[in-house]
């Protein structure tokens, strides 16, 4: 059978100045009508220029200066842009990451599709579009149809892109990272709609994403790219069983996997940080952060080898690796240290409720009508021990970034009570000592904003030693950097000579220098790279454990929070849900809500089965919340008028586990299976 | 302009001190250029009057209406003066008419930029409210009005050039402060308690600095352009004043027999003016975050 696509051998570079960059190295890939191709690869790995090569739209500073692309038997190098045009769409479709950038934001969704099939009548385009938007399973195609693309949701816009993509039958299609700005239910939605559209259709895809949870659900193949190189390829199943570089090993070792916790396994983060492609390692790329790596690493760059039917490695070391002589596994982090359950309280939320007021109109304001205002956080109560790291998850709208603004004390709470040591927490950060400042530090989300462009590192660490207490010597500085495991010359540089996971390591830094008592956490290794990932959860317990700090950690990843967590919160539209030992998060009686969210989360293992349950509809408008339960408008285990009318009580088991539903704690045990079960990792 | 990072270059960041920044403009063709430029001009309006070998309003009747010649440089006027001591002098007038002027509007504009942005609430809302109904009134309405109250004076065109553009200019820097105010090295700052003056002058004001430059420079074009049409309005500054917005508008009636003496200070403005944005260009660059 002629592939779909191969791509023979594949090198492109940037210009950059004098001296070029290259982006893709050799890089060789075949899919088959109907095969999913998995292509694995963090930032600067060169998936994209991978992607922008296959669909010959490469910038004009790139140069591909060896190898073959062909489709379906026809070379596309060297077609030119006109020739292109009837390439693209009709044989090669994309869906792209973002869609609202994708879509014209002053045409409607339905004219967008309709302006696809210029060669049908227009009524025959619109019942064909309306047609689309069924197949992807919008259940009122007329109203998107009528709508601009910024009036229906994210996970609506991602279904209409891949409406559009596969209207014309496309022999390829190329998904790149088409849910990674969703939501996780969202996410599980679009991804089920993706597998059963894949399932049915005989459409090659390429179906590109860092993260190797999602790859696991899809592909029959998998591709691993790292800086600029093929590293490792081979059947899905195959290499997931039996990884053979050490980088793949890194990957899959360096993500918590849903239902693991810091007590019971240690992540092996991947040291290091990815090279940028101006400077790559001579030799082999992985090199420099390769637990196994031997001398002739540094010096030649390995073949491409092949390592069984179908599959292929870039290591020198493969064969000793399969034949377990070696562990390319870096060693795990000491574990942490066991919490006493008799923990002296930190702090204690009571009640918060959090409010923004909504702009009023100037009828409004004449007429002097109070101004609306949206709860952000309602009711919550929370509390935590010394030493204790509580787990905030939610998705985008849950509150949980307000709930910590409002504990640090850059938003002031509409009502409750926060207590630090049993002290009340006075709500205005202009009103905290210089004692409660010390006691209370909270890093960002964000490392790109969360240091000062102007000021070195050095500077940046000392201002909380001048401000909250501890000396400000070179000494000092030097002891912060190496507790974030930072060479000490990185007092001198600037944050723009860091990368990311670097930046975050000097603002864990800076929020630990004066030792506070608790550090609040907002998804502080969301935007960053999977292999970086677990060095900076590995160091926050490690820091946790040298000072007996608190932590409030916040994440939409509901495997992470159960890592690394005692206790977790379940947030939504600013209600907690249920508050659980994470012991017994995994395990049921789970909230409904808990229960979509485990069920949402792509699993790493591709032979682990779970539950489907899917959230229906879109998140309410806080402006109008639901009355009753919040989540009844959307709960799949929804009662009927009682979850409408009143609101849930808070029921506890023995485990610890609090729930806030209607449903009996016993009925919803007997209901709820696990929602999901994979095999413990080795 | 350079003064603005004279004021950085107090603070010990390094490679903001006064040497560093002129090295550093050095670097590339074009802010060297601009730079040459604008310290040739400073070097006029230093030593201009020392080294101008006529009087700034010397009358030599024989020698009036003369065509460019070594005696004369850039020719003389219709009245016989010599243009090129007339521009060599009209150099001190405009940087600080101009010069002055615009510095006190960044300057001040920037502050009240700076604070309404940072405070925020009903403070910023009515100054800014203020703000824009003053920029609603064309400038040169304005110093119309405000020349007609107090007569023309060179002070008060410089009162009228601070007056017009501290509004624009704390625009700007308000725009910048609102962008800056919400990230997150801000809102570590006000975790760990630092003063409100620390929070704007090290944290945010930094990140405005290549906004302000650049906005300081057009000012600064406008500023020179201001004046010419006050002068050429026949209010602001008066004859025989050596200013170049007034030599132009002077020898627009002589414009045919005397073409030089209307060329060489229109000359003068458009080399200055690009002098001064091009070396802009170059302070932005070097005002980025060190390391980008």
């Amino acid at each position: 059978m002629k592939p779909a696509l191969s791509i023979e051998n594949l090198t492109v570079s940037y210009r950059n100045g004098s001296s070029p960059v290259t982006a893709l190295r050799e890089v060789s890939l075949e899919i088959q009508p109907g095969e999913v191709h998995g292509l694995v690869g963090e930032s600067g790995s060169g998936k994209t220029t991978l992607v922008l090569a296959a669909m010959q739209h490469l910038p004009d500073q790139a140069e591909i200066t060896a190898g073959s692309i062909q489709l379906d038997g026809q070379e596309l190098i060297g077609l030119t842009q006109d020739e292109m045009r009837a390439v693209w769409g009709t044989q090669i479709a994309l869906v792209p990451q973002d869609p609202l950038s994708a879509l014209n934001p002053s045409l409607k969704i339905g004219s967008q599709l309709r302006e696809l099939r210029a060669d049908l009548s227009k009524a025959e385009a619109r019942k064909k579009s309306i047609g689309l938007l069924e197949m992807v399973q919008i259940t009122d195609p007329e109203r998107v149809a009528q709508s601009y693309p910024h009036q229906i949701s994210g996970g609506m816009q991602q279904r209409v892109m891949i409406a559009m993509a596969l209207c014309m039958g496309p022999k390829l299609l190329i998904l790149d990272e088409p849910t990674t700005g969703l939501d996780s239910t969202t996410e599980a939605v679009v991804l089920d709609l993706i597998r059963d559209l894949m399932h049915e259709s005989q459409t090659a895809t390429l179906y590109v994403s860092h993260s190797l949870g999602v790859i696991a659900q899809f592909a029959d193949q998998l591709t691993v790219l790292y800086a600029s190189e093929l590293v490792e390829h081979g059947p899905k199943m195959e290499l997931f069983e039996q990884p053979l570089h050490p980088y793949t090993h890194g990957l899959l070792d360096s993500v918590p996997r849903l239902g693991e916790n810091k007590h019971e396994i240690q992540l092996r983060s991947i040291g290091g940080s990815i090279p940028s492609l101006g400077d790559l390692p001579p030799a082999c790329v992985f090199a420099p952060r390769c637990s196994v790596a031997i001398d002739i690493c540094h010096e030649a760059r390995p073949d491409l080898e092949s390592s069984g039917v179908a599959r292929q490695v870039r290591c020198y070391r493969w064969e000793e690796i399969q034949a377990n002589q070696v562990d390319p596994r870096q060693p795990p982090a000491p574990p942490p240290l066991a919490k006493s359950d008799s923990a002296e309280s930190v702090l204690k939320i009571e009640d918060l409720e959090v409010d923004y007021d909504q702009p009023r109109s100037l009828a409004k304001w004449l007429r002097r009508s109070p101004p609306q205002s949206v709860r952000a956080v309602d009711k919550v109560r929370l509390a935590i021990g010394k030493g204790e790291t509580f787990g905030l998850v939610g998705e985008s709208g849950s509150g949980k970034t307000s709930l910590a603004q409002a504990v640090i004390g850059l938003v002031d709470p509409a009502a409750g009570n926060v207590e630090l040591f049993r002290a009340k927490l006075p709500s205005k950060i202009s009103e905290r000592d210089r004692k409660t400042l010390g006691q209370l530090q909270m890093v960002l989300q964000n490392p790109d904003e969360a240091l000062n462009p102007y000021l070195s590192v050095g500077q940046s660490l000392a201002r909380p030693l001048v401000l909250l207490g501890g000396t400000n010597s070179e000494d000092e500085i030097d002891r912060l950097l190496e507790a974030v495991r930072l060479p000490s010359e990185y007092a001198d540089r600037y944050p723009a000579q860091l990368s990311g996971g670097e930046k975050q390591r000097v603002a864990i830094a800076r929020a630990f220098a004066a030792i506070p008592d608790l550090v609040l956490l907002d998804e502080p290794v969301s935007s960053l790279d999977v292999s970086v990932q677990a060095s900076i959860l590995n160091l926050l317990n490690h820091l946790q454990r040298k000072h007996g700090t608190s932590l409030l950690f916040i994440s939409h990843d509901i495997a992470v929070i159960g890592y690394l967590s005692d206790y977790v919160g379940v947030l939504y539209l600013g209600h907690l849900m249920e508050v659980a030992p994470s012991r017994a998060l995994f395990d049921p009686p789970y909230h409904p809500y808990t229960e979509a969210l485990l069920s949402a989360l792509p699993l790493l293992d591709p032979k682990a089965s779970q539950e489907r349950v899917r959230l229906q509809g879109e998140l309410p408008s806080p402006l109008n919340p639901p009355t009753g339960c919040p989540f009844h408008t959307r709960c799949p285990r929804f009662l009927g008028q009682i979850c409408v009318e009143q609101t849930p009580p808070w029921q506890e088991d023995e485990t610890g586990t609090s729930i806030y539903c209607h449903i009996p704690l016993e009925d919803l045990r007997e209901e709820q299976g696990l929602v999901f079960a994979m095999r413990k990792r080795k | 302009m350079a003064v603005e990072a004279t004021t950085a270059g107090a603070t010990p960041v390094r490679g903001w001190r006064p040497l560093t920044v002129l090295t550093s403009l050095y670097r590339r063709p074009a802010s060297a250029a601009g730079t040459t430029i604008v310290l040739v001009f400073l070097l006029m309006a230093l030593i201009g009057p020392v080294v101008a070998p006529y009087g700034v309003n010397e009358q030599i009747a024989s020698e009036a209406r003369q065509s460019p010649s070594p005696d004369h440089w850039f020719g003389t006027d219709h009245l016989g003066r010599d243009v090129f001591s007339r521009v060599l002098y009209g150099a001190r007038e405009i940087l600080v008419v101009a010069g002055l002027g615009t510095l006190i509007a960044v300057v001040v504009g920037s502050a009240i930029g700076l604070l309404s942005g940072y405070r925020g609430g009903t403070f910023d809302e009515a100054l800014m409210r203020i703000f824009d109904s003053l920029l609603a009134i064309p400038a040169l309405l304005l110093a119309l009005l405000l020349l007609g109250l107090v007569g023309p004076a060179r002070n008060a065109v410089m009162v009228v050039i601070v007056i017009v553009y501290t509004p624009i200019v704390a625009r700007v820097a308000r725009s910048a402060v609102l962008s800056a105010k919400s990230k997150g090295f801000v809102q570590a700052a006000r975790m760990r308690g630092e003063s409100q003056s620390w929070i704007l002058f090290r944290e945010i004001l930094p990140s405005a600095f290549p906004a302000l430059t650049v906005e300081s420079a057009l000012r600064f074009s406008y500023a020179i352009f201001l004046i010419a049409a006050l002068g050429f309005l026949g209010i602001g500054v008066q004859p025989p004043n050596p200013n170049w917005g007034l030599m132009v508008a002077e020898a627009r009636a002589h414009v045919f027999q005397t073409p030089w003496a209307l060329w060489m200070p229109a000359l003068a403005i458009s080399v200055l003016v690009i002098g001064v944005n091009l070396t802009a260009d170059g302070l932005r660059r070097i005002l980025r975050a060190p390391g980008e």
